[in-house]
């Protein structure tokens, strides 16, 4: 263990002659904190609203006048018939289409039931489908006031909804999804580094000189795993005042309890990174295989999507997601302000991947080869 | 004789390739023995079983008695490896990378400085400067200095002065001379034959098998034939037509001229001579030359081939 310290002294002096490295590892987390949580933004506004109004009265242009006032649509044509309409929708000019039959004000006048057509372009389904309850929510009200006009105040009562939102009053995107990019944020740098450090070592043909040396290898891969911990452990700080400064998001619950778990959580994302060096040959395909993991990793994680979505097979592969503990504890403990008790299984399991991974990591590192 | 390396019986097969071959060899202690072969040979693999870093097939070896499979853990305590392909830190400067290999180790530049002084004072003006901006020469200076700073008892080097300029090369193999005299064993490979004659004994490889092992002079008369030197205006005819002649054994191009090995008991100079003239080659420089490592390399191929 004596060698320890100078290896770990070793690893600190080349990143900081890493001319590009340092300056990323704090440009980056700025980047990407505000490209990513201003731009992915997943609200939709503006659906733009084609109409082809058959009956042309004043109640039919009453119904489109409120799609506009919803804020949501924008009316861009009226057209005679569904072709012109749904060439419109090909062009992107329109995404989605509302038909009004011919009889449409008669019928409600007369007290009868009438429909509207709506056709939404599916491409986006997430789109589609906003676009289609925002049109029943518009047509929902449409009703109420047509109800409303023709009985008066004694109009049959029905429930009203009126909910809040905790944690995010105002549904703010921003809120839910910096600390979610901090967490990816903070598991790509530290896996990334390194994942590609051992395998430079390889390329370099410096590793040749280390397995000749009494060096062994515990005290090897904990030269390499110490440094990336205290990267990341700094990039998780740095981050969090980036989020309060640009964001005004602080951390609701405990900090020390979020360290705490980012700490065990950056020594099994680093075992898993050199796991991938020790079977890899060139840092590119360890660049790939690393890819490989975190995407899906990411796009299960419930960053974007709600992890309680999947289907249960994904589960069963979510299990074993790191990074899906690891969104989940930043946006309890920074939003929702959980403590120690709420957490602990999230602990729990994330002790077991910091051993299991490390564990696998020495193992299958050798020194000799056969 | 007391040994320092002792190779018994060692194969190693990569897939389809035999790269070594029931390689027996031994180095008495204090011994520069050099390792000759061209590229492709298996010195590198012999290294790389030497060093620890890989098992053989079959066989045995030790080093100062330590087993390379039972006792590596020792071993590498008692080693300096100077691996072929130049292995420090690009980005760490020349006095970090000493002083980094000195830390691993266990101890420090200062204790064994004396080891190293003579190679590091040419490096002294560029301590600061990373490894990576060295020349060729530097370089190597500089891994030898990092595979001597812990004092090892056997330094192996593999292909030290490939790649690196004479003036550079005359200087490592100085120093390896001076090394030599503080009772380190040396194992040296090289694909240049002119620094065989700085060994104490060579060892010659070739496809994984090693071909004979002596000592410099005493190899050249293990040479079969007689040696000549040709040389005239169209070399291309010269050496079709030489190839031709009764009594040549060999016949190679060596730089500008011709390296002839003709049969003493069937032929000589004067024959040789007479039957070009006949062939309308008269105009030829011919003088009997002594056989160099090269020539006793090239015949001892071919006996092997044949």
């Amino acid at each position: 263990m004596r060698s320890l310290p100078h290896v770990i002294r070793k690893e600190f002096r080349q990143i900081s002659r890493n001319k590009i490295m340092l300056p990323l590892l704090f440009v980056m987390p700025i980047v990407q904190l505000i490209v990513l949580s201003y731009a992915a933004d997943f609200e939709v506004k503006n659906l733009n609203l084609a109409v082809i109004d058959h009956d042309r009265d004043p109640m039919s242009r009453a119904l489109v006048d409120r799609f506009v006032a919803s804020g949501y649509f924008t009316h861009v044509g009226q057209f005679q018939e569904v072709g012109a309409a749904l060439e419109a929708i090909d062009r992107e000019e329109a995404d989605l289409v509302m038909t009004i039959p011919e009889d449409f004000s008669r019928s409600l006048r007369a007290g009868k039931p009438s429909n509207v057509q709506l056709l939404i372009n599916a491409v986006n389904n997430q789109k589609a489908s906003v676009a289609n309850t925002y049109s029943q929510q518009v047509l929902a009200l449409f009703n109420q006031e047509r109800l409303f006009e023709r009985f008066g105040g004694s109009a049959p009562g029905g429930l009203e909804i009126s909910s809040a939102y905790w944690y995010n009053p105002k549904l703010n995107y921003k809120i839910f999804m910096v600390p979610g990019i901090l967490a990816i944020l903070v598991t790509m740098l530290t896996a990334f580094l390194s994942s590609i450090n051992i395998i430079r070592e390889r390329e370099m043909g410096t590793i040749e000189q280390l397995n000749v040396s009494p060096l062994t290898k515990f005290e090897f891969i904990l030269g390499k795993i110490i440094p990336f911990w205290i990267i990341g452990m700094v990039l998780m700080g740095f981050g969090l005042v980036v989020a309060y400064v640009l964001f005004g998001i602080s951390t609701a619950g405990s900090t020390l309890l979020l360290f705490g778990f980012v700490s065990i959580y950056l020594v099994a994302i680093l075992g898993f990174g050199i796991l991938i060096s020790t079977v890899t040959e060139t840092q590119q395909q360890a660049m790939f295989i690393t890819w490989f993991f975190l995407v899906i990793f990411l796009l299960l994680s419930g960053l974007f999507t709600p992890a309680d979505n999947i289907p249960v097979w994904a589960k069963g592969i979510n299990f074993f997601n790191p990074i899906k503990y690891f969104v989940e504890v930043m946006r309890m403990v920074m939003l929702k302000g959980s403590g120690w008790t709420d957490i602990r299984g999230h602990f729990a399991i994330i002790i077991l991947f910091a051993i299991g991974f490390n564990f696998v990591a020495i193992r299958s590192y050798s020194k000799t080869t056969s | 004789m007391e040994y320092a390396i002792e190779i018994e019986g060692i194969s190693k097969r990569y897939g389809d390739v035999q790269a070594l071959q029931q390689i027996d060899l031994r180095v008495g202690k204090g011994e520069i023995m050099g390792l000759i072969g061209p590229d492709g040979a298996g010195k590198s693999t012999l290294y790389r079983i030497l060093t620890t870093l890989l098992l053989p097939d079959e066989g045995s070896a030790s080093l100062n008695g330590y087993d390379i499979v039972k006792d590596y853990r020792h071993l590498r305590q008692i080693l300096g490896y100077m691996p072929g392909r130049f292995s420090l830190y690009q980005d760490l400067t020349v006095e970090e990378n000493l002083e980094f290999f000195a830390t691993i180790f266990g101890t420090t530049i200062k204790e064994n400085y004396h080891l190293i002084e003579e190679i590091y004072v040419q490096l002294e003006p560029f301590k600061d400067r990373q490894a990576g901006n060295l020349s060729g020469g530097m370089k190597q200076k500089l891994a030898l200095c990092c595979a001597l700073i812990h004092k090892p008892e056997i330094l192996l080097l593999d292909e030290p002065t490939t790649g690196v300029d004479p003036v550079s090369r005359q200087e490592f193999w100085q120093m390896l001379k001076r090394l030599n005299t503080e009772n380190i064993t040396i194992l040296v490979s090289t694909p240049y034959m002119d620094e065989a004659a700085m060994c104490d004994r060579v060892a010659l490889i070739q496809s994984g098998e090693i071909l004979t092992t002596s000592t410099p002079a005493n190899i050249r008369t293990e040479y079969q034939g007689q040696l000549l030197s040709l040389k005239s205006q169209d070399m291309y005819h010269l050496l079709k037509t030489t190839r031709s002649l009764d009594g040549v054994m060999s016949c190679y191009s060596f730089g500008e001229r011709l390296h002839v090995t003709i049969d003493p008991e069937t032929s000589n100079l004067e024959m040789v001579q007479s039957a070009l003239s006949t062939k309308g080659i008269s105009k030829v420089e011919i003088k009997p030359i002594e056989a160099g490592v090269e020539d006793i390399f090239m015949q001892l191929l071919k006996r092997s081939d044949a």
